[in-house]
């Protein structure tokens, strides 16, 4: 992966110094048009097209965005109300992702989305405590945007 | 109407719309009952308030003057990068340190795990 974004970046300064034109623009064209012949010739490499990881990491952040927004109007709908009617509790989460930087990153995110914050994380026996603010009403959810960060973060990652 | 009066008007709404946001998760800080709840509006609606402001003031100057300002999307992605893991670090020491969860609360399966884990470390530093 790291050889075909070299050579992307190669192809793209290639393209400035032939138009001998140097700008940004010319450059993105070069590396645009570099990256159409490496997706073409996408057999001869080892590894996958790194479009592809690309893609998925922007997946990635579009799915935790909208869970951002989802989750910052789920706690102002609970703090907003008149009578303040919450269950907050602990609960275990076992997740499958098992390298470092794959757990930072479901705990960033999942620190993030809709009433729940990581409290502590047990990384050999891959279980997460964590802390929501309405058991009842989001364990439920909590558990689904988990499964779907932890599909995109492995599509990363992996 | 013309374009910047359109942008004024975006800008103006996003600025408000994250104003509102940290208003309302301070107004939680308030209202919550105990500590780990309370790191709850700390952490998300914040975050958004933040997002929201910056990214107004970025569009701003971008279409009114033509600057595009790179150290404001920067802005924002360390303030992603570090709310959470303050949020993280704050609840888990509170925990340890044995602030109790509020009344309120139902369910707590971290208390024993952590007594049998604490337990575990003894015994080994023990036989170390």
């Amino acid at each position: 992966m790291t050889l075909q974004i070299l050579l992307n970046l190669v192809i793209g300064m290639v393209w400035m110094l032939l138009h001998d034109e140097w700008n940004m623009l010319t450059f993105t064209i070069g590396y645009l048009i570099g990256m159409i012949f490496i997706f073409a010739l996408r057999r001869f490499f080892p590894g996958r097209f790194y479009g592809i990881k690309i893609w998925s990491i922007i997946k990635l952040l579009l799915l935790f965005n909208i869970e951002l927004v989802k989750s910052s109007l789920v706690v102002i709908g609970q703090i907003t109300r008149p009578k303040l009617n919450i269950q907050p509790g602990i609960f275990k989460l076992e997740t499958k992702l098992k390298s470092d930087w794959e757990i930072i990153m479901l705990t960033n995110m999942l620190a993030l989305t809709p009433g729940s914050a990581v409290l502590e994380i047990a990384p050999k026996e891959g279980i997460m405590y964590i802390h929501a603010m309405d058991v009842a009403e989001f364990k439920q959810s909590i558990v689904r945007t988990k499964d779907l960060f932890e599909e995109a973060i492995i599509e990363v990652m992996r | 109407m013309n374009v910047s009066a359109i942008i004024e008007i975006i800008v103006a709404v996003m600025v408000l719309a994250g104003t509102v946001l940290s208003l309302l998760s301070s107004l939680g800080f308030i209202r919550l009952p105990d500590i780990y709840t309370r790191s709850h509006a700390a952490t998300k609606s914040v975050t958004l308030g933040i997002l929201f402001i910056l990214l107004g003031t970025f569009i701003y100057f971008w279409f009114m003057h033509g600057l595009i300002s790179i150290r404001l999307l920067l802005g924002i992605l360390f303030v992603f990068l570090t709310a959470p893991v303050a949020g993280h670090l704050v609840i888990r020491s509170a925990y340890r340190s044995g602030v109790k969860l509020s009344d309120t609360s139902v369910k707590d399966e971290l208390r024993d795990d952590l007594k049998k884990m604490k337990q575990l470390e003894q015994y080994h530093s023990k036989e170390g």
